[in-house]
């Protein structure tokens, strides 16, 4: 079970989070094309390794959180709000790949 | 004396003078207190303790710990009857019934180890090769025969009486195991002031320490696992479990443990659970598992009376039991010296230790010290007898015959496996070491280290030193102080001479490597042959290391020999992946309170017990309980239902529709949020004005719809599907914190704060005003349709809401929750002289099909706004979700399936939702189909059945024509005529009462 540290609550178990997937796409402005909004609506990367994605806390403050967590092993590098932007670790010390 | 085999003295668990009667197989005997099932037995000379799986093979116990494979056995009686469970890890008490399983019609005598003569049709995949064809023979034959003769336990039928809980538990070290290495662990982290949790898999601690032979600082090991319990007992900082299996290790060091709190009592006490589940949330770990012992692979070697030379010691050194009078000693290490020196102090007669290894072996001269016969360069060959071993033929490692001899138990011991489950368990693929033979952890991924026999530190000095650093490092590595260590308990060094690799001796009978699953050497030989050569095919195509023991004793031999078939080395062959869990759990303690009516939560509005009294059935709407119809006396479900939809548009009905997501939005953005969500616009809207709102998802399809009002400039107030309420929700949070942060809009679900009623018909308006007379203005003028007031009513804020779901004149009234009973009597009451009457979901359901007012049936999520007639709806003057998705290609084909009405044209028969539309009735396929039944009803407006329905080329193409709504699960294909789903009052006169 993964543990999840909301920047509201603290450090909270991932039942009370809803995954809401990948968070690294930005929502094109009204007016962009159909296939700027066909890329947000369906495309995905699913990488092996960092990915920045949202974690709704339902269960708890209800703020929509920003997780940099890697799909191999389930770390957890950082969280964050929905507007702050959280880096890649890089560096092998930091987790990298 | 319980027991032939009961030895005068020793047994550092029993309790001498409290004896304890129960039954195997219903015969009765008698045990100590302290004893397990498989001591008691082996004290009274009962070593054939089940049948194997496949030939029902007579078996007794191989082990004395929790990686039994043979002796698996029903507990209890009744209700309580517990299958699978092993005779080695289950403890005695007064009045216990067991049995035997797998056998028929006894134990003694089982008509299936006959199957021993089929053996060579079942061997390695022979669920592959025999029951291939054809077909349909599989469930009423193959299915049947494989369930009889392959069947492990009985569950019980009934339902479980006991309880199982959950519990939940933070720690800065959790120490698993407390065998020497644990204990030194849990003393050093906790004498440094850490939150320390110490769990063991035994009633007992110890772990594997031999309190004949092992000193600890100076005293018997028994004394030292003592104090050091009652130390670590005495901390407030430290918490002891015994009985309790870690099981899991998880992401993030949460750990998942079964405290098995009432298994040794006959009946949990009240109030007290069964078992009870803990998740750990350990910022470190020390794993102090230990190791499994192996058994040598050589003829007969599952014969009843051979058992690992640990477990023989362990009953002599714990239970005061010997598995035999005679024994003979196998081993390929140093382990059976051990044994041997154990049996010589209890005054068991050994006849001879036969070592595989050749050379300088200093276990051995202790033990020929003792006057003990050692023969080294010695095999076991072939074990004889019937039930239970009666002697034993030896060999060289050439395969030439030695000599025969006597014996009644054979001990055995092809070197030790560091328990390494856990520890896989994380991600980690364990290392093979060359000189231990076995696989040890590799770097740890997650926060723990092992110590002792798990880490391959088989000297009890070594597992002392380990456990007593790792418990620092822990405590170090959790951030906290380390303090002034304590000194680490001590033991005196014993030289030992590594373990000689004895993987198969010489024979061609039969050898078992995974007792559990009858898998021979000869299988692993043959899954090669046959292509399965990688680890985790091999495994699956002969069942290796499967079932209730996960081939504890048995992996580590299979996985040699399968190296030996591949010619590579054991690390280039690797293991298979352990998961999950380590020993069986019982779904009931992973359900724990979970089950039944406790299952999720119920949900009941405020006025659930006013439906009650008026005789409401009530469905499930999620974990909501809403009332779906009231049926008078004599009058069933279709009658209920057809009296409240016809008496609402004659008189009035009330219903309950609290259930509806409700949203307060306040803000000064309120207006240009809403504009963004629904596909309608929303800041023209004056206040005191309710409208109809659609809401798409991002990819353009229909996402929820409902009414919302706006109830002051900067204040609206939405509602939503009852379905929807959670997910609606979520996606405004989603829309306000994340895509338009810098709007000023703030909302909160308000669907428990509100208790809503619906009160619809001619009459409504004449009832609510005696409801409310005082206290509100309901003429047209003060509240048109569309309108909405709040007012004051019982001292508190009430609104009320003119819209309309039947078509009928109808109002919403909401009132804070506490105080929906007072409003329901209040509209009850007024109603008794206009004709009120209570309506359910069922005729809610009826009044809007009859006005082709869509539902969650219709928004099934595949469905656009156009597709439901209400493309009109989406506003072009400004953006919104789902907007530009929704103008694809394929969202706004002309030919996609469009909202019609559906009558049944046959004066018997009825409308299922489900059926496809088609115009042939005799070719109907998915090809042919035209569209789909979602919503039926018989309607008393219409006077027949009438449905909604989904239909390519919609109106347009089919009003006035027939098709069929073909039913094949009933065999079904009524005619029906396509209409309007306006079916009543398509012009909306009703409104107005």
């Amino acid at each position: 079970m993964h543990r999840i540290d909301c920047p509201w609550c603290g450090e909270r178990d991932e039942v009370e989070f809803q995954y809401q997937g990948d968070a690294t796409k930005v929502r094109p402005k009204p007016d962009a094309s159909e296939d700027a909004f066909f890329d947000y609506t369906y495309q995905r990367d699913n990488p092996k390794g960092w990915h920045t994605e949202w974690w709704h806390h339902v269960g708890g403050c209800r703020q929509w959180v920003k997780v940099v967590r890697n799909t191999l092993t389930h770390e957890v590098h950082k969280t964050g709000g929905p507007q702050s932007k959280l880096p890649l670790p890089r560096r092998k010390a930091e987790g990298g790949l | 004396m319980t027991g032939i085999n009961r030895l005068s003295m020793g047994g550092t668990r029993i309790n001498r003078s409290k004896q304890i009667n129960f039954t195997f197989d219903g015969k009765s005997y008698s045990g100590f207190e302290g004893d397990t099932l498989a001591s008691a037995l082996l004290a009274h000379g009962v070593t054939l303790m089940g049948r194997s799986f496949k030939y029902h093979r007579p078996r007794g116990c191989l082990t004395a710990g929790s990686e039994e494979p043979n002796a698996i056995v029903e507990l209890r009686i009744g209700v309580r009857r517990e299958p699978n469970t092993r005779a080695t890890i289950a403890e005695l008490y007064d009045g216990l019934e067991a049995s035997s399983q797998n056998r028929w019609p006894s134990l003694k005598f089982d008509v299936q180890s006959v199957n021993q003569l089929l053996s060579p049709w079942l061997t390695a995949g022979f669920y592959y090769k025999t029951f291939m064809w054809p077909a349909k023979f599989w469930e009423p034959i193959y299915e049947k025969i494989i369930r009889r003769s392959a069947g492990l336990g009985r569950a019980a039928v009934e339902a479980d009486p006991d309880t199982y809980e959950h519990s939940h538990a933070h720690c800065d070290v959790l120490v698993v195991g407390a065998g020497p290495a644990g204990l030194a662990a849990a003393l050093s982290a906790a004498h440094t002031g850490a939150r320390v949790m110490l769990m063991e898999e035994q009633a007992a601690a110890g772990g594997m320490v031999s309190t004949l032979l092992d000193e600890i600082d100076g005293m018997p090991a028994s004394e030292w696992v003592d104090s050091a319990m009652a130390e670590l007992a005495a901390m407030s900082n430290v918490t002891i479990m015994t009985r309790t299996t870690v099981f899991g290790y998880y992401d993030h060091n949460v750990l998942a443990a079964l405290e098995r709190v009432n298994d040794h009592v006959s009946t949990p006490q009240e109030n007290q659970p069964r078992q009870r589940m803990w998740t750990i949330r350990a910022k470190e770990v020390v794993l102090a598992c230990g190791s499994h012992e192996r058994a040598l692979t050589f003829d007969n070697n599952d014969m009843p009376g051979v058992m690992l030379s640990c477990a023989v010691r362990a009953f002599v050194e714990r239970f005061g039991v010997t598995p035999g009078k005679r024994v003979v000693i196998c081993t390929n290490n140093d382990d059976g010296y051990k044994t041997a020196l154990a049996l010589n102090m209890a005054g068991v007669d050994v006849a001879l230790v036969a070592d595989a290894r050749i050379g300088s072996i200093p276990a051995a001269n202790e033990v020929r010290a003792k006057g003990i016969r050692v023969e080294t360069g010695m095999l076991p060959q072939k074990a004889h007898g019937a039930h239970t071993t009666s002697a034993l033929s030896l060999q060289r490692a050439d395969g030439s015959f030695v000599e025969k001899i006597d014996c009644d138990c054979i001990a055995v011991s092809g070197g030790y496996s560091p328990d390494v489950h856990l520890v896989s368990q994380t991600g980690v693929a364990p290392l093979w070491d060359d000189e231990l033979l076995g696989f040890v952890p590799d770097i740890p991924k997650r926060r723990e280290r092992s110590a002792g026999a798990g880490k391959g530190s088989f000297n009890l000095s070594a597992c002392l030193t380990d456990g007593h650093d790792a418990g620092l490092d822990a405590v170090k590595a959790a951030g906290l102080k380390s303090g002034k260590a304590s000194a680490a308990p001590k033991a005196s060094r014993v030289e030992m001479t590594p373990p000689l690799a004895v993987w198969r001796c010489p024979g061609n009978g039969k050898a078992f490597v995974d007792f559990q699953n009858d898998v021979t050497a000869k299988d692993i030989h043959l899954a090669h042959q046959e292509g399965f050569k990688s680890v985790e095919h091999a495994k699956r195509y002969t069942t290796l290391g499967m079932a209730t023991d996960q081939g504890k004793t048995s992996n580590v031999t299979g996985i040699a020999l399968l190296a030996t078939a591949r010619g590579e080395a054991i690390p280039d062959v690797g293991t298979t992946r352990f998961r999950p869990p380590y020993s069986p759990v019982a779904i009931g303690a992973f359900a724990g309170h979970e089950r039944g009516m406790e299952f999720q939560p119920v949900r009941r509005t405020a006025i659930h017990e006013c439906g009650e009294k008026l005789g409401a059935v009530f469905v499930e709407t999620g974990q909501w309980l809403r009332p779906q119809y009231y049926p008078k006396p004599g009058e069933g479900v279709m009658e209920a239902i057809y009296r409240e939809s016809k008496q609402v548009r004659e008189t009035a009905g009330i219903c309950d529709v609290s259930t509806l997501g409700k949203i307060e939005i306040f803000g000064e953005d309120a207006g240009e949020f809403l504009n963004r969500l629904y596909i309608n616009g929303w800041k023209m809207l004056a206040p005191g004005k309710a409208r109809y709102g659609l809401m798409l998802r991002e990819d353009g399809y229909v996402f929820d719809d409902g009414t919302t009002s706006r109830l002051a400039d900067d204040h609206y107030f939405m509602t939503t599907t009852t379905a929807n309420a959670a997910r609606v929700l979520a996606h405004m949070e989603h829309a306000s914190q994340v895509l338009w942060p810098d709007l000023d809009v703030q909302f909160c679900s308000a669907t428990e704060q509100w208790c809503g009623v619906a009160v619809a018909g001619p009459n409504a308006r004449k009832i609510l005003q005696a409801a409310f007379y005082d206290d509100l203005d309901m003429s047209d003028e003060a509240l048109p349709f569309m309108g909405v007031r709040t007012f004051t009513w019982g001292g508190t804020t009430a609104r009320i809401f003119r819209i309309s779901f039947s078509g009928e004149l109808a109002f919403e009234v909401n009132v804070p929750w506490s105080m929906g009973e007072g409003m329901w009597n209040a509209i009850w009451e007024a109603g008794q002289d206009h004709g009120l009457i209570p309506y359910g979901t069922e005729a809610l359901s009826v009044l809007r099909i009859e006005k082709g007012h869509v539902a969650g049936n219709e928004l099934d999520g595949r469905t656009t706004a156009a597709d439901m007639g209400l493309g009109k709806m989406m506003s072009y003057k400004k953006p919104f979700i789902g907007q530009k998705m929704a103008a694809r290609e394929g969202m706004v084909d002309a030919g996609r399936a469009t909202l019609v009405g559906l009558k049944l044209k046959e004066t018997e028969g009825r409308l299922r939702g489900g059926a496809h539309l088609v115009v042939d009735k005799d070719n109907a396929n998915a090809e042919t189909s035209l569209g789909w039944v979602t919503s039926v009803c018989y309607s008393p407006a219409v006077g027949c059945w009438i449905g909604l329905a989904y239909l390519k080329g919609g109106l347009g193409k089919f009003e006035g024509q027939t098709l069929y709504a073909v039913n094949p699960l009933y065999d079904e294909a009524p005619a029906v005529e396509v209409c309007s789903a306006h079916f009543f009052d398509p012009k909306g006169e009703r409104l107005n009462g």
